[in-house]
């Protein structure tokens, strides 16, 4: 699926395709004006003459456009490629030298680079799954809320709404998460740890301020919910009618109509808008830097605590002001993590929608 | 007894009446077939038979339905029960996406009973299945998504799984439009044996299906675009395709219009 193509992937695939739709769409051109046999590949053979006169301008001009589509979409495909390696190589070479760097030269003095790397794309990882798992539910449930339920009158404009929270910039959420989440968790937090105290992820003493990696997952699942729910409501609108028919005349409700016709349908799209939002949250910056308190080196389960894991894109956002030398090396070997972290994560995730496509 | 009764019948969308004042009794244990030219309205009939027309957003009726004596469209009738009772297959196949074989057959049976044993879920299945002529041609295969067969197939899979629930009546939309010669034939042979249980109601474009099959027919016209369907004359299907009493019933017969 072409949703689960993550900006960083679409090299190989934009420059793949633009060579096979050159090719597919070449051949059709010609049989449009009338020419028999014309979809055939050799370009050497001379071909037949065509009976109208007409008919041979416009399939001239037609593969004049069709070229310079072709060459436009291999360009742009190209350009990406080259963009991306040139990204790489920048990576690599300037954060190279920080692989072998020391406390002394690291920052936060970690005692070498993985022991700095290794918790904050562990905090990456956990931040993100966290938002994932409070996300998707949310937005599958409002893209059905807003397809299914709603009166037909308000679905462009519940949708719009949705879209529009997709439109706020981080910073906002940063700082609505700052002044205003965080103190009103704060007050939650200790009732969590007295009540569900026994399962590991509350235990612990509750943060006063608030700023817990809790808090910031909640943040950035604000920030997935429309996207994810923007993906989710294309699938369930695309939904085929015909299914759903073949389940009310069944006899089911309307809840088991979704979950017979709509649901199955979706569920490879579903999975790519989460990986949409996984990448967004594994991405974001200014949020988590605003909202979460974090503790170096710090790898914890704990979700309510004042000390908390930090993640790869806030640590580079505070550190990097700040940074010299070596520091800056080891900044740029932590955003190639992130880099990969991102890639792995949408590889694996379009294998994943594409078992979920052909099942 | 599970007679169906249609009394001073009329069906709209929204301010369009498609189906206008229609009364005719349907006999139980019986092929009943619906022809008449296209727009005449008979999908919408056959659709309010089973209370899928007010699906529709704007879609409404009038007059009176019943089953075995009971009002379908009574005031504490709930659609969704009427449509356990009254199956239904489509023009097109429609088996359920990322649904195996198996499940598509299992799909209605399981909304009504959440928990089924393995063993009695098994029978269900083989029993649907041959009794709609497939379960030869997917016994090896009862897993594979119900999308993976062919058209034929898929429509006699969405036969089984309308008759999975064992419904009173069945309603079939011109089930055999979208399917080879072959397919259409197996289709048959199938309704000459349902008829032994279901009260099933056919719509078909096929004058020499709806000979083949059918134990009585009902012809439905309109008196122009936009004008609403009537019924036009039923009666016994030898005796529609031979002595109709109407001259339009003749003509639409011999293939003079529609
Ligand atoms: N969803 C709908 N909304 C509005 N009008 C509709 C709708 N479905 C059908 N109609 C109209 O109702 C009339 C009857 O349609 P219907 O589908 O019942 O005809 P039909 O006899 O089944 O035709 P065919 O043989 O082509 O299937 C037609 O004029 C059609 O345009
Ligand atoms: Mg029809």
């Amino acid at each position: 699926m072409s949703l689960t193509t993550d900006r960083l992937e679409m090299g190989p695939v934009a420059g793949s395709a633009s060579a096979h739709s050159g090719t597919a769409l070449a051949d059709p051109s010609a049989p449009l004006s009338g020419v028999p046999y014309a979809g055939l590949p050799d370009p050497g053979l001379p071909a037949p003459r065509p009976r109208i006169g007409l008919a041979t301008r416009r399939s001239r001009r037609d593969r004049l456009a069709e070229l310079a589509a072709q060459k436009t979409a291999a360009g742009a495909g190209w350009a990406i490629v080259v963009i991306l390696a040139g990204v790489l190589v920048f990576l690599l070479v300037q954060g190279w030298p920080a692989l072998a760097a020391g406390a002394d030269d690291l920052p936060a003095h970690a005692s070498d680079f993985w022991t700095l790397a290794g918790p904050l794309a562990f905090g990456s990882l956990w931040a993100s799954a966290l938002a994932l798992s409070l996300a998707a539910p949310i937005a599958i449930a409002v893209a059905l809320a807003i397809t299914q339920y709603a009166p037909r009158r308000l679905r462009t404009a519940l949708g719009g709404a949705i879209d529009l929270l997709a439109a706020v910039p981080s910073v906002v959420y940063g700082l609505w998460g700052l002044m205003t989440v965080a103190p009103l968790l704060a007050r939650v937090y200790p009732w969590l740890t007295a009540h569900l105290g026994w399962l590991p992820f509350f235990a612990g003493q509750p943060s006063a301020s608030g700023r817990t990696i809790l808090t910031a997952a909640i943040i950035l699942a604000l920030m997935v919910v429309p996207i994810m729910a923007a993906v989710c409501r294309e699938v369930f609108v695309r939904a085929p009618a015909s299914s759903a028919e073949a389940a009310y005349a069944l006899g089911a409700t309307r809840w088991e109509t979704i979950r017979l016709a709509v649901l199955p349908f979706a569920r490879s799209g579903i999975i790519s808008g989460a990986m949409l939002g996984l990448g967004r949250a594994l991405g974001e910056t200014m949020a988590v830097a605003m909202v979460l308190s974090p503790t170096p080196f710090l790898v914890t389960f704990h979700l309510v605590e004042s000390s908390n894991p930090n993640t790869v894109a806030a640590f580079i956002a505070q550190t990097f002001p700040e940074a010299h030398g070596l520091e800056t090396s080891a900044l740029i070997a932590l955003g190639l993590i992130l880099f990969a972290l991102t890639f792995a994560v949408n590889a694996a995730a379009r294998r994943v929608a594409a078992r979920a496509a052909g099942k | 007894m599970s007679e169906l009764a249609i009394t001073g019948f009329s069906a709209s969308y929204g301010s369009f009446r498609a189906v206008a004042d229609v009364g005719l009794t349907i006999a139980a244990r019986a092929v009943t077939a619906f022809i008449g030219p296209s727009g005449c309205g008979k999908s919408t009939l056959l659709r309010s038979i089973n209370r899928l027309h007010e699906t529709v957003p704007g879609a409404t009726v009038s007059g009176t339905v019943t089953l075995g004596g009971e009002d379908l469209y009574g005031r504490a009738v709930d659609p969704v029960e009427v449509r356990r009772r009254v199956g239904m297959v489509f023009q097109r196949p429609n088996p359920f996406p990322g649904l195996s074989i198996r499940d598509n057959v299992l799909a209605g049976v399981k909304l009504r009973r959440h928990r089924l044993a393995k063993a009695a879920a098994d029978n269900l299945v083989e029993v649907s299945l041959r009794a709609a002529n497939l379960w030869d041609e997917v016994k090896d295969r009862l897993g594979k998504s119900g999308t993976s067969l062919s058209g034929g197939q898929q429509q006699r899979l969405c036969i089984a799984r309308a008759i999975a629930v064992e419904p009173a009546v069945l309603l079939m939309d011109e089930p055999c439009s979208a399917l080879d010669p072959l397919s259409t034939l197996a289709i048959e042979d199938l309704m000459a044996s349902l008829r032994q249980d279901y009260t099933v109601v056919i719509v078909t474009h096929n004058m020499q299906q709806a000979a083949r099959i059918s134990d009585a027919t009902a012809f439905f016209s309109t008196d122009g675009p936009r004008q609403p369907g009537r019924l036009i004359e039923y009666g016994p299907t030898t005796t529609i395709f031979s002595r109709p009493a109407e001259q339009a019933t003749a003509d639409y017969i011999a293939g003079r219009f529609g």
